[in-house]
């Protein structure tokens, strides 16, 4: 497996399948896990941090975590390739961004990716199409009881597994889940959402992570307490507390706009439809509202001809790094944008 | 709403759970100062905040505290960067990290969940502990939902599991 295969095709987040995937993008757990007998990344010198990278990257490659597991070893690789996985939720943009000795682990369809070196020794992602959080526990907590059969992470029975932050300590896990909002946006109820989920101790982020904006109108909603909760707990209220809640939200705003805004609702989902179909220079922020209307439109059956896997491919094929891996040269500026727009022409079949 | 104590608007409301019984209370800054103890400041002025940014970066602010004998960092340090430097440092600190850690956990000082097959764990999370963080939180709904004959069950429950 090469990295260049993965552009032909979306993410398996982004595959658009799975439960409730007209509203639920993609389920994310993270584990962060540090191994015992070196410091934390920032206290550790150049040679701990080498030989560090290289005892976790023969350990992953050695688990037998996937039938094919890639490595990537991202002090080497060129800046597309670390954008690339970035845009493919694969990496963080700090690891994409930082400096010294650190890889990325990537396996079974995407599913699987494991960070060396980042803010913690390691952090394991499963990350699973639709509202499939218990799905990714068993895969991750599978991958985490391998690699601790060969590593000793650090852990204590008060404190649990040891984190660089104190705010991940415990279970170290972060659960993450996607979600696609362009009603609650609409209607300007997405504070809703905000409050409900401080009220819940959990963080609301943009589509990229950490100190990104909501873009598109996706919003990740994920824990923050890592202390004195199980996994389990902390995966139980989001399945069957948050996340349905959300979700009932969100329902109640797009049938609200289709009975009683369907004028508004068909201009707005039209002329995203028509700004697609007919721009020649179009900017990724541009592209990401407009689909993200359009999607909402073919989910709502309002836009027939459309196929909504297109349209969850084009969100990713449209993003600065996997533009230029499809085109196979690097495009600056108003080219970037004109082959932006040109593929999407050429995705919706006009010319 | 006005507050409690005096006619001001009430800017600060407390929830507290005493005895398994909720206590609402609806509160305006200088009494939420004065009675609860809690510093509200709706605005940091603007020399308190210069002071901080100086401070953080001349390096006044390093005490003489311990250092870690593993990996050299100080309390001090640890509060400017938000990371500590290796996993002794959590026995260490321990006293300090605590009611930091309190904060970000809801209250929270001790690990339930997965433990390493290799420290004594089965692999899987402890059966025991996730069934009375349930129950406990299913007796405080029950109390909040002012439901007491569930309340009373799910007390015993707790008792039972607790094995007393």
């Amino acid at each position: 497996m090469k990295l260049s295969d993965l552009t032909s095709h979306a993410g398996e987040w982004l595959r658009g399948s799975g439960p409730m995937s007209e509203i639920v993008i993609s389920s994310r757990i993270r584990l962060a896990r540090n191994v015992s007998g070196y410091p934390f990344l920032t206290r550790c010198s150049r040679h701990q941090r080498q030989t560090l990278e290289h005892r976790v990257r023969d350990t992953i490659l050695g688990a037998q975590l996937a039938p094919q597991v890639l490595y990537v070893d991202l002090d080497q690789a060129p800046q597309t390739d670390r954008d690339l996985l970035v845009e493919r939720h694969l990496i963080s943009k700090q690891h994409a961004s930082a400096e010294g000795a650190r890889g990325v682990a990537v396996g079974e369809a995407e599913t699987l990716s494991i960070m060396v070196n980042e803010e913690d020794h390691l952090r394991i992602q499963v990350l699973r199409s639709g509202l499939q959080l218990e799905e990714a526990w068993d895969q991750i907590n599978a991958a985490d009881d391998k690699l601790e059969s060969k590593l000793d992470f650090a852990f204590s029975p008060r404190f649990g597994y040891l984190t660089a932050c104190p705010t991940n300590v415990g279970t170290g896990i972060r659960v993450s889940v996607m979600l696609h909002l362009p009603a609650l946006k609409l209607t300007s109820e997405i504070e809703k959402v905000f409050r409900a989920a401080k009220d819940m101790r959990l963080a609301v982020r943009g589509l990229y992570g950490e100190g990104t904006e909501a873009t598109g109108d996706f919003y990740q909603i994920s824990n923050q307490t890592t202390l004195g909760k199980s996994e389990e707990e902390i995966i139980s209220d989001f399945k069957h507390l948050v996340i349905p809640k959300i979700i009932d939200y969100e329902h109640h705003a797009r049938k609200m706009l289709m009975t009683e805004r369907t004028v508004a609702l068909d201009d707005k989902v039209h002329r995203a439809l028509g700004l697609l179909r007919s721009a020649r220079l179009l900017t990724s922020e541009e592209v990401l509202s407009a689909l993200s209307h359009l999607r909402m439109g073919i989910n709502l059956g309002r836009v027939k001809d459309i196929d909504i896997r297109a349209v969850n491919e084009m969100f990713l094929q449209t993003q600065p790094a996997h533009l230029q891996k499809l085109q196979g040269k690097r495009l600056e500026g108003d080219v970037r944008r004109a082959a932006r727009a040109d593929f999407i022409r050429s995705r919706l079949n006009v010319g | 709403m006005k507050c409690d104590n005096c006619n001001k608007a009430a800017t600060v409301h407390l929830t507290e759970i005493k005895n398994g019984k909720k206590l609402e209370k609806h509160l305006c800054e200088q009494c939420a100062a004065q009675n609860e103890g809690l510093p509200v400041k709706s605005h940091t002025p603007i020399n308190e905040l210069l002071t901080n940014f100086v401070m953080a970066h001349s390096g006044i602010q390093k005490e003489t505290g311990t250092a870690c004998e593993n990996c050299g960092i100080t309390w001090a340090e640890f509060r400017q960067s938000g990371l500590l430097g290796c996993e002794n440092d959590y026995a260490l600190f321990e006293r300090d990290l605590t009611p930091l850690l309190q904060r970000a956990h809801e209250g929270a000082t001790h690990h339930i969940g997965k433990v390493p097959a290799r420290r004594g764990g089965s692999g899987v999370p402890a059966k025991r502990a996730v069934d009375l963080s349930k129950l406990r939180k299913e007796l405080a709904r029950a109390v909040e939902a002012e439901d007491y004959e569930r309340a009373a069950k799910l007390r015993d429950q707790i008792r039972q599991a607790e094995g007393g």
